[in-house]
């Protein structure tokens, strides 16, 4: 079945000039795998289309249950140079829990 | 020895919460507080301040924060680390010592002051010897912006603070300090422990980043159960209970509000994160994928197993340069067809802006209320959306052509789509636009300076 990320993970997301990060962190130890399973970057990438215009790298943290993702060229040039209401990046944290997955059908939640 | 040294968060930001580190300090016991104001391009405008008068250029609201918080710390033996110094760390350290003479501390207090992070007066020389202090995000040289640079300092790390400490300083004040190494000095300075203890520092780093932010350690800004977090009215900020062989628990004074949970502890983990196995500072290289944490209480958490590698040879350095003018301008618009009016006055204003001929870098426009923040994501708003917020900015080189977009904007009430409103604050202001130009220097050209005064 599909469900929708905020119902798996919660995050936080900031800035590095110009590029986003958002870790996202599971719920659960059970929920880990198949967030590193199914939040490949190339999905992340695909996901903000139109708003990341460079390339998603993902790093995996197994002692948190977190993956960290950055983001390049997202955030208008960043810091003062960017014209963004969220020019630092704050927001694409819940941006990234609107993503939709695959999981288990007997997954319990959170 | 002691065995155990309870490091306070005061600021997350030059900015935050006025009275939290008075509650730091009168809250509970502390050993020290710890103060952190300089965010990137803080330091341009503290030059600005210092070329009009040369008495300024340093956190300001330092100053009547120790009026507030010296006695007790004298009283309590607390000390103070704080980054408050800017581009005149020695001006500062002189106000902090004229209100321990008012208040009558003469001779009971020692400042430490720790400086050479600015280089600003040596970027000639450096550029000149063939040090090209290149953009770290997009390679450029420096010799690019060379005549619109304000501000050039380089990171310090905790082993100057470590000196002053040593020497006897109850506050030591800082220039560009790195904001971990306002914690890390402390644990340092309290174990002995070596410069070559790559794990321990690494773990007194990270202790460090998990407070610099202040409450957003504690409860704020925390996404987690956001709900059930207690009383953020009086929210406690975080404290640093570090032990010698490098475990730590992260606590907040007893009857605050927020709360100290390991899935906050986490939020605030990978927050500005990079890579999480090289997380560099000027003492270390640490690595946040053998972080482990577990409960030890209510409101406590202890982390462990904190691994770290040597320090790189080089130093970050934060250069600001100008680098032309922005203004933004915001109209509301109302029920029926909310969405539509502000798509509509957004066309009317870029025809408007296009027949002037104004040459712009970037126009950018906003639906504040549909897609400000998760833009194309959030889908089409609701037909029925109460209201919307137009919201455009630009940014250029020419001041006269920003400042002739900020002229375009009420004018909009009269002469574009009906039921607007929202525009109580006048004229969009222009602002000088401050960037940020990352890059590393070899840690041999910096010699950080080390001195201590007595009140």
């Amino acid at each position: 079945m599909k469900a929708q990320l905020v119902k798996l993970a919660h995050a936080r997301s900031g800035d590095k000039g110009d590029t986003a990060n958002v870790g996202l962190i599971a719920l659960s130890d059970e929920i880990y795998p198949i967030l590193v399973r199914e939040v490949t970057a190339e999905r992340v990438k695909q996901h903000f289309k139109g708003i990341c215009h460079g390339k998603v790298e993902r790093f995996e943290l197994p002692n948190l249950g977190a993956l960290n993702f950055l983001l390049h060229e997202s955030l208008g040039g960043g810091g003062t140079l960017s014209l963004m209401t969220d020019a630092q990046g704050k927001t694409f944290s819940t941006a990234l829990l609107r993503m939709e997955i695959e999981v288990p059908d007997d997954l319990i939640f959170g | 020895m002691k065995q155990k040294i309870r490091i306070a968060a005061g600021q997350g930001f030059w900015g935050d919460l006025p009275d939290a580190p008075v509650r730091q300090v009168e809250g509970g016991p502390i050993d020290y507080l710890m103060l952190d104001y300089l965010a990137e391009v803080t330091m341009s405008i503290m030059q600005k301040q210092k070329a009009r008068d040369p008495n300024a250029g340093y956190a300001r609201d330092f100053v009547p924060l120790m009026l507030r918080i010296l006695p007790t710390c004298v009283e309590r033996g607390i000390k103070v680390t704080a980054n408050a110094g800017g581009v005149n760390v020695r001006g500062c350290a002189n106000a902090v010592i004229d209100v321990a003479r008012e208040l009558g501390l003469s001779g009971k207090v020692r400042i430490g002051i720790v400086t050479g992070d600015d280089i600003m007066p040596r970027l000639d020389d450096l550029l000149s010897r063939g040090i090209e202090l290149r953009n770290m995000d997009t390679g450029e040289p420096l010799s690019t912006v060379r005549d619109r640079i304000q501000s050039a300092n380089a990171y310090l790390g905790a082993w100057p603070i470590v000196e002053a400490l040593k020497t006897g300083a109850q506050i030591v004040i800082t220039g560009r300090a790195t904001d971990t190494g306002l914690t890390l000095a402390p644990i340092i300075h309290e174990f002995g422990w070596a410069e070559n203890d790559w794990n321990r520092l690494a773990a007194g780093t990270i202790a460090g980043h998990i407070i610099e932010c202040g409450a957003q350690a504690s409860g704020g800004n925390c996404q987690f159960e956001w709900r059930s977090i207690p009383n953020l009215a009086d929210v406690g900020f975080p404290i640093v209970e570090a032990s010698p062989d490098g475990t730590f628990v992260i606590t907040k004074h007893e009857r605050t509000g927020g709360w100290v949970v390991i899935p906050g502890i986490k939020e605030q983990l990978v927050y500005e994160m990079g890579d999480p196995r090289e997380y560099i500072t000027p003492d270390c290289v640490a690595d946040f994928t053998t972080i482990q944490l577990e409960y030890e209480g209510r409101d406590r958490v202890r982390v462990f197993g904190i691994e770290g590698r040597p320090a790189t040879e080089f130093l970050k350095v934060s250069i600001s340069y100008s680098a032309g003018f922005k203004a933004v301008g915001t109209l509301v618009y109302s029920w029926p067809d909310a969405y539509d009016k502000a798509q509509a006055a957004d066309r009317v204003l870029r025809a408007r802006l296009d027949r002037l001929g104004l040459k712009f870098d970037q126009v950018l426009t906003e639906f504040v209320g549909a897609s400000a923040t998760h833009g194309p994501l959030a889908g089409p708003p609701r037909s029925d959306v109460p209201e919307v917020q137009l919201r455009v900015g630009v940014r250029g080189q020419d001041r006269n052509a920003v400042e002739r977009f900020t002229k375009e904007i009420a004018p909009l009430i009269l002469t574009g789509p009906p039921a607007v409103t929202g525009f109580a604050g006048g004229r969009p202001k222009v602002e000088e636009i401050v960037a940020y130009w990352p890059a590393l220097i070899r840690k041999e050209e910096i010699t950080p300076s080390v001195e201590v005064l007595d009140a």
